[in-house]
């Protein structure tokens, strides 16, 4: 008969190999990540020139039919903002459906489907500011993600694995700048990639394409020859939110202290 | 429609992409790990620490520790957007992932909890299987109750005095080990909020302690409620049974011990209440002073939007006059039970104020987004994540207690 003492023993032993997941017997080895990452070959940035954007929206609807999100679902992998600075000081901002069908209304969109109008005489200055995922050099997203479905690519591209995403959502609370959102029809998470189905055959993304002011451009920052590596290498570039510590990997040009 | 268009508004200016995507479940979630964590403790207070006066809740509130265990995990499941795959957190764990340790801080905690319940009650399994072994003629049920605790005593038959002296010191020092990890499996949840750095509102270290210290308010306040609740219904079944059996408690015996457990109990409830009391406000107070850039943001919400739910119901409600109830002089049965229904009220809002409140404005801190709680379901996810999915979350565990409590009595004189 099993005594009491090795009953105890044997099932400490069964608990303890249990809360054990198998998968972590295979622990990550951080050096041989730091390898992958050093790996030479692209680091894809991008470049946004605010002063050429005209806010036609353009962009976010070649983006939408590029990359499958439905085109009417209010959620969408690139926008457009528009900022209109007034003489009282105060900053308006809004992107009636990311600016999916540019910005047909002159007053501002204030939610519940109301517009604030704005005279004109009042308008210090007003501008549009593009945004898409800044491909994070230190993703928050990809460091919160449970199970290891958003990852980072060694080109610095953060993608989802839409066949291992449970779905928690996580990484949208997880990201400052509000790219992230679940996918209408997979549901799970989804985001901008820089379209990387076309930049890793050597195309452009399909709202750099789209642009037909070249206010967009996409980059190789490890090519010292690329024209965009140029630009922000001696040029006065900004990127947004730096205080969070992301890294951020999409460059502006004439960004303003007004945008969010 | 998008997930989270459904019961978000929003007002002024918000990311395209932003919606509520947290709603009631994770609510529930910390709601409910923490009333594990709280009844936890609770129990440990008698076996670590020796605290007679909490004997007879000890036992009870172990138990109901237990039946709250597989629940904490429901609010996680029904949230997620591809719950079939939730047991991924499990088999491909991403260790720089706050979630990613849940599942191995809660499998630990569910066997120490489970080794520890057996430690408690292998006395009773061991008697109750003899005496269903000694029957005469025993039916069908009576074979598969002996069946069933014969399987619960796992070979271990043994009921000599050192033996079960061995028992209680492996209680012991079950309970001890329990604390801690009750401690973790709740301040992780707190740590999930605390370290979204995205977040203006949960960013903070101070939120896992937080979230510990309100647990254990929560915990106790619910042990002393469901207590109260099955004194009530044991008052009016003695009443019907003593003349058949009178060895039962009488009226007057239960009511003494009833009220004598409650007001020792809620002493323990005070300390805890004043302690994450002065954590929140300090939290508070901090975040007015050093007045940060999201302080303009933040102070609309806390002092503005959801100025009702924070200081009316969480503070005015759910702490300010709880307390009162408590310290007046002369606890009352009915008086400990509005206090801690009005506690537990109080907890729920507090984990409302920070799950929901979190949200309530753009990362753009630019606008703001309103969450309304779907009622009547229309569609599976309003099913999940609105009232009738937290009331299912709410139930359950009284259900799994009622099962347990048919196994392992928690009223049995030991
Ligand atoms: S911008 Fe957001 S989604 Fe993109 S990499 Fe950074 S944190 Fe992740
Ligand atoms: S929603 Fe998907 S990708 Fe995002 S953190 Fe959760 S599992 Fe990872």
């Amino acid at each position: 008969m099993i005594t009491r003492r090795s009953f105890c023993k044997k099932s400490l032993l069964i608990a303890g190999g249990l809360a054990v997941p198998l998968a972590a017997l295979e622990l990550f080895d951080p050096r041989k990540l730091l390898a992958e990452k050093d790996q030479k070959g692209p680091r894809w940035v991008f470049l946004v020139d605010t002063r050429k954007c005209v806010g036609c929206g353009f962009c976010v609807k070649g983006c939408k039919v590029e990359n499958e999100v439905p085109y009417d679902a209010n959620v969408t992998r690139t926008w457009v903002e528009r900022y209109v600075v007034t003489k009282d000081g105060k900053t308006h901002i809004d992107s009636p459906k990311g600016a999916r069908d540019g910005f047909p209304e002159k007053g501002i969109d204030i939610g519940h489907g109301k517009l604030e109008e704005i005279r004109d005489e009042e308008i210090e200055k007003a501008f549009f500011v593009p945004k898409l995922c800044n491909q994070c050099d230190n993703p928050p997203c990809v460091q919160v993600c449970p199970v290891g479905a958003t990852y980072q690519t060694a080109d610095g591209v953060v993608l989802v694995d839409r066949k291992w995403c449970i779905g928690c959502g996580y990484c949208i609370m997880g990201c400052p700048y509000g790219v992230r959102f679940f996918h209408p029809v997979y549901h799970v998470a989804e985001k901008c990639n820089f379209c990387y189905h076309r930049i890793t055959k050597g195309m452009q993304t399909a709202c750099v394409d789209s642009c037909a002011f070249g206010a967009r451009r996409v980059g190789n920052l490890r090519d010292p020859e690329d024209p965009v590596t140029k630009v922000i290498m001696t040029e006065r570039v900004n990127v947004l939110k730096e205080e969070y510590g992301t890294k951020p990997q999409v460059f502006y040009l004439g960004l303003s202290k007004e945008v969010k | 429609m998008v997930h989270g268009e459904a019961w978000t508004i929003k007002e002024f200016f918000t990311y395209p992409n932003e919606y509520i995507y947290w709603t009631i479940q994770i609510v529930m979630y910390p709601f409910m790990t923490g009333l594990v964590a709280g009844a936890f403790v609770l129990s440990s207070l008698y076996h670590v620490f020796g605290v007679k006066q909490l004997k007879d809740i000890a036992r009870f509130s172990l138990v109901f520790s237990f039946a709250l265990l597989p629940v904490a995990m429901l609010p996680l499941l029904m949230h997620l957007q591809q719950p079939l795959r939730g047991i991924e957190v499990m088999m491909t764990p991403h260790f720089t992932s706050a979630i990613a340790a849940f599942g191995i801080v809660f499998s630990t905690y569910g066997m120490i909890v489970a080794s520890e319940l057996w430690f408690v009650y292998r006395k009773h399994f061991v008697e109750t299987a003899l005496s269903l072994k000694a029957l005469p003629q025993p039916d069908a049920a009576d074979k598969l109750r002996c069946l069933l605790f014969s399987v619960l005593t796992l070979g271990a038959w043994d009921v000599s005095h050192e033996a079960l002296e061995a028992d209680e010191r492996a209680v012991k020092k079950l309970a001890a080990a329990g604390i801690p990890v009750a401690c973790f499996l709740h301040g992780y949840a707190g740590f999930i909020f605390g370290s979204v750095k995205a977040n203006a509102l949960w960013m903070t270290p101070l939120m896992p302690v937080i979230f510990i210290c309100s647990a254990v308010v929560s915990g106790i306040a619910l042990c002393i409620l469901t207590y109260i609740l099955t004194m009530e219904i044991r008052k009016q079944l003695s009443l019907r049974r003593r003349l058949a059996h009178p060895e039962i408690p009488s009226m007057e015996e239960l009511k003494s011990a009833e009220a004598h457990v409650v007001a020792m109990t809620s002493r323990y409830l005070l300390m805890f209440m004043v302690a994450a009391i002065t954590l929140e406000l300090l939290d508070l107070i901090f975040r007015g002073y050093t007045a940060v850039k999201s302080w303009d943001i933040l102070r609309s919400v806390i002092y503005e939007r959801d100025f009702v739910n924070i200081f009316v119901i969480q503070y005015g409600l759910g702490n300010l006059v709880p307390f009162f109830l408590f310290l007046i002089p002369g606890l009352t049965i009915r008086r400990a039970t509005v206090g801690t229904v009005l506690v537990l009220l109080g907890v729920f809002m507090m984990r409302w104020n920070v799950v929901i409140g979190g949200q309530a404005f753009s990362s753009s801190f630019s606008g703001f987004m309103h969450y309304v709680l779907p009622i009547w379901p229309t569609s599976m996810e309003t099913l999940k994540e609105g009232l009738f999915g937290a009331l299912i979350v709410a139930i359950v565990p009284f259900c799994i207690f009622y099962v347990l409590n048919k196994v392992m009595p928690v009223f049995k004189k030991a």
